[in-house]
This record gives C-alpha cells, structure tokens and sequence, in this order.
C-alpha cells in the first residue's frame, strides 16, 4: 500500500484515493478539432519514471489533488492543491509512500 | 494436404534432417532411448553473436515477439531475423500471466480473432514438437445480476454468430459442472447464471514460450536475451535499425512487442499511444486433489479461478487500481481476493496461499490490442495486451509475420490499428475482458 500525502488531510492509505490520471492541458472544447480531442482523450505519456497526475481523496476531503510519483518505485515527491505551484504541505510531511522499503509498491 | 506414401516419406526424411541441424526432437522413444543410455537431453537455447544488421528485428522475448519470430520462419521463409530482450525468454508478462485461453468475446473482430488463436493453440504442441499442455476444461464467467446475465446472453449471441460453442447455462447446469461452488439463493452474490465456453481452458505458459524459441531457433532466428533496446533510429520517417546494450544493429523493419514497456520503446521512435501500465496480480494456493475442473469467472466479483494440473488453485482478478511499473504484490489484493473468492467457494477456507506475484500490463482504453503499421515507416506495432493477450500470441504472431513478410495488414488484425483511436472507431472489448483475462 503506498501513501499519499493529501496537502489537506496528511498522509492516507491509497485506498482512499481515487488514481484520475496523467496531468494533460484540456484543449479549448468549442475550438479543437475532433482529432485534437481525442489526442487528449486517448493519448498518455505513459512514463517509467516521474510523473505528475491527478488524484482525487475519495474518502478524505473529497478534492483533486496533483502529486509528482516515480512509476517504478512508487515514491512520491510532492503533492498540493490541484492548480497551486508553490510547495505543497506535504513536503514537510516525509514524502515517501511508505515506511521502510525504497520500492513502495506493497508490503508482500 | 497431399498424404501420398511418396510425401509421407518427404516430410520424413526432411524432419529427420532438420532433425540432425537442430535440437533433439522430443519423443517417447527418444526419453527411453536417452533413459536407457543415460544420455543427456543438448541445450535448448544458444547464445549467438549478435550481428551488426538483420532483415528485421523484434523487441521482446514473449509470447508475442517469439510467435511473429516463429510465423515469420515457418511461413514465410525469413529467418535472418533477432527477438531482443532486455531480460530473458518469458520474463514479462508471458511467464507471469494465469494463461486462460478462450474466444468467447463481445465485438465480432475480438471473437473471430481469438478463435484463430484458439485453433492455433490446438495444433501448437506439435507443430513446436513441445507439450504445451492445452487443456481445454470449458469457461464459466457467472453472472450475479440482471445486467450481466444481459451481457452474456449478448455474448453467447455473437458468439454463436461466429460458429464459437458458447451459451449461456442455469444454476443446475453450474453446479454440475463445479459442485463446490456455491449456487444457493442465499449466497451473499447469487448465481443467476453463467455464460459457459467449452473449448476455453488453460495453456502451459512456459512451455508456449520456450517452444516458440526453440522452434524458432532451430529454423535459424536468432534470440538475444539481456539485450536492451536503448534507441530506434529513424531517418525521413523510416525506421533503419536499433541501439542496443550490445551494440548497434540496422534492420528496415522493428517490432514493438514490450506488452507493458510498450510506451517506453515507442517514445524512442517518437510514436505516441493510448496505453496506461497497470500491474496485474495473481496467487497461487497448496496443490490439493483436483476437485475443480473448469476455468470460473466472476466479473462483479472481481476474481477468477482455476486448478493446475499439479493442483493448485491460481487466482487472479482485475488490475491495480493506479499505473505503476512496479513488479511487488501486496496484501491488500490477497485480502481482498481472499474475500471474494470465499464468497464463490466457502468449502477452501482452509487453504493456504502459496505465493503471489504481479506482472505489466499495457491497457488500452478500448480492451482491444494495437497491432500494424505506425506514422514511422517500418516500426510496427503489436501492443495493447493488457490483461489479456496471451492467448492472442499465435494469431498476433502470425499476422504479424505476414504483415513484415509482405508489407500488407491481414484483415484479421486490420480493425485494431492505431489510428481507430484518432479516428473514433474504437472495438469495445471491456464487458468480455476487464476482469476475465
Ligand atoms: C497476472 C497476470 C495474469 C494474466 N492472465 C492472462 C490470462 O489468463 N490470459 C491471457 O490471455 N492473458 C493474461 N495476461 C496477459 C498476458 O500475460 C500478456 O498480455 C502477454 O503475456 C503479453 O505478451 P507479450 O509477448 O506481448 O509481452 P511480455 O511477455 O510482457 O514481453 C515483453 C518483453 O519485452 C521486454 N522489453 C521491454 N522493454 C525492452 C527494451 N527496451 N528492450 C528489449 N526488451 C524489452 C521485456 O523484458 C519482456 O520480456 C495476464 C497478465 C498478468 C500480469
Ligand atoms: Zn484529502
């Protein structure tokens, strides 16, 4: 189980999240075109390594938050307010997933 | 086929010469001959020099890659061709995944092309002279609402369409063929019903990959094992060849078959895709006496299970709720398969789970795979495997090796290309494949 530091609510189980998706700018609706649209419907970077994404707190404060994570460690680095770019609180909270190992990915 | 005495005696005669280049051919009256002898079986694989270019090169040593390499040898003569792989033959997916073959799927593309596999996989352990151990123990996904039930009788509808034994079967019908599993009114899910495949089954995982290989191999392909791929190079939009760990190889034609590392090459070719790398788990309990003898799928329950032949019970379920690369299992999967698969089958409390492990999975957002030409000329793609492309590999492998050898898409394969997702003509597949694999 990774842990995920919500600058609202300090770090929970990612249970209680949920994982949204890759961070991508949203095309103006009424002037993309359909093949612009569905690039960014469909399109990801799909990265095997940092990566900045939307996380949605489920069972928490029920807001969106953007949190940078390393896909193959699991580890994360920040996580603020959707939108916000200054250092998020959860900096000051240590922002490894999980206690122990480097690889966050689970405990069996 | 023409079985003439004459042609009999031709296929013979060049079996045993092929016989004499290649690796021993597996047979009964060679295991007594080598018991009798106390001769040892040669190596399978051999480590060949990598040479500086080949007609075309593959990326990735599973199922998928190792398939096309055979296709591309046995049907169209071209054997000047590498499989690369940055760990070993089988290290992805294709040893990690529950090998569940079956054709019972939604969209009439999906059921038409994994029936080919199907019938592919029936002759497959001769065709490889390696026991590929195909059992095909029939497919019951169980239905626990109205909704679902809709869906299966859908099923069951195209299914049959296509010539494909699937219907959709009652609660009697059920626990015939699985007696412990638990059909009562009461139960806390009930079983309304289930759609029933007959030739869906299980497949020795290994054995498919290592017999590809050694098939492959034996006709001259050459497989590099802890060889990365580290850049494809592109000239004019055209693909000329690769970097690897071990050195450079130029190739006018390279194959993307990487399943969950898939993004990761593309983006060396500067090609774009709608995949997201989920991990896939799965656990296996203590072998016990076989009492299970079909493969069972619970859609709203989120899990499947079957018995090896060796007896154990392996389980599997959908994938991990965010993407990740990551290879570790965790315990809230076991907990929580544990749960579900006790509300199928409460008589297994008792047993204990033996291990558990996960795999990559390169989900697309239609659950059908990506396979054929790219914007860059030459660099084909046969990807979007998420959690169910192992019992794709004979017909991926073959279209594939057509598609290389000729320059052409087969029509088998032609509906998933990669433009269907900028031109919106996506093959829904994820009411027969999200949790069923
Ligand atoms: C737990 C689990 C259960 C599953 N159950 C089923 C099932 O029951 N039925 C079913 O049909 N499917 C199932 N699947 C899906 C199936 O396993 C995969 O779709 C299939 O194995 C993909 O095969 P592949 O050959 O395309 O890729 P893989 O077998 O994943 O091989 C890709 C290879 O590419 C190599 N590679 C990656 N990057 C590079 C690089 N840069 N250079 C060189 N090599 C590279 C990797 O080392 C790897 O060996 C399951 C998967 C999992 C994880
Ligand atoms: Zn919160």
């Amino acid at each position: 189980m990774i842990r995920i530091p919500c600058p609202h609510c300090s770090a929970r189980n990612s249970a209680e999240f949920r994982h949204v998706g890759e961070a991508a700018p949203r095309p103006d609706p009424s002037t993309a075109t359909p093949e612009q649209w569905r690039v960014y419907l469909y399109e990801r970077s799909n990265p095997a390594g940092w990566t900045t994404e939307t996380w949605f707190h489920t069972m928490g404060c029920r807001r969106f938050i953007s949190v940078e994570r390393h896909t193959v460690t699991n580890e994360i680095r920040s996580a603020r307010p959707v939108g916000s770019t200054g250092p998020g609180p959860a900096e000051a909270l240590s922002a490894r997933g999980d206690a122990g190992s480097p690889d966050a990915g689970g405990q069996a | 086929m023409n079985d003439s005495p004459l042609s009999v005696v031709g296929r013979r005669v060049r079996s045993l010469r092929s016989a004499r280049r290649g690796p021993a051919r597996y047979s009964a009256f060679d295991l007594v001959r080598r018991g009798a002898l106390g001769k040892d079986w040669p190596r399978s694989f051999t480590q060949p020099d990598l040479k500086s270019s080949y007609d075309a090169v593959i990326i990735g040593a599973g199922v998928h890659g190792l398939a096309t390499a055979y296709y591309l040898a046995a049907n169209h003569g071209m054997t000047n061709v590498a499989v690369l792989d940055k760990a070993y033959i089988g290290g992805g997916g294709s040893g990690r995944n529950t090998a569940i073959v079956r054709s019972n799927y939604l969209t009439p593309e999906g059921v038409r092309f994994y029936d080919r596999s199907v019938k592919l996989y029936e002759n497959l352990a001769v065709d490889l002279n390696y026991n590929v151990m195909f059992s095909q123990r029939g497919h019951l996904t169980l239905a626990h609402n109205d909704s679902s039930l809709r869906t299966m009788r859908w099923r069951a509808e195209v299914n049959k369409l296509q010539g494909i034994d699937s219907e959709v079967i009652g609660p009697d019908h059920i626990s015939k063929l699985v007696p412990y599993l638990d059909v009562s009114p009461e139960a806390r899910y009930p079983v309304l019903g289930a759609l029933y495949h007959p030739p869906g089954g299980t497949i020795r995982h290994d054995a498919v990959n290592w017999g590809y290989a050694r098939a492959a191999e034996h006709m001259g392909v050459h497989i590099h094992q802890y060889t990365e791929v580290t850049a494809i190079h592109v000239e004019a939009d055209r693909v000329t060849g690769v970097s690897t760990n071990r050195g450079d190889i130029s190739a006018p034609v390279v194959v993307n078959c990487t399943a969950g590392w898939a993004s990761t090459v593309c983006d060396l070719a500067g090609v774009r895709l709608p995949l997201i790398t989920h991990p896939l788990q799965a656990a296996v309990t203590e072998p016990v006496k076989m009492f299970l003898h079909a493969v069972v799928v619970s859609g709203s329950l989120h899990v499947y299970v079957s018995q090896t032949d060796r007896g154990e019970l392996v389980f599997g379920a959908s994938v991990d709720p965010y993407p990740s690369y990551s290879m570790r299992g965790s315990l809230e999967f076991t907990e929580e398969l544990a749960g579900h698969v006790l509300e199928l089958m409460p008589s297994i409390a008792k047993l204990r789970v033996l291990r558990q492990w996960a795999g990559l999975c390169d989900m697309t957002p239609d659950y059908s795979p990506i396979m054929g030409v790219t914007p860059v000329d030459g660099f084909l793609l046969d990807v979007g495997w998420g959690t169910y492309g192992y019992k794709a590999g004979p017909v991926a492998g073959e279209a594939m090796a057509e598609l290389v050898a000729t320059g052409k898409t087969p029509e088998i394969i032609s509906s998933f290309d990669l433009a269907r997702f900028a031109e919106g003509r996506l093959v829904g597949e994820k009411g027969a494949a999200a949790v069923g694999h």
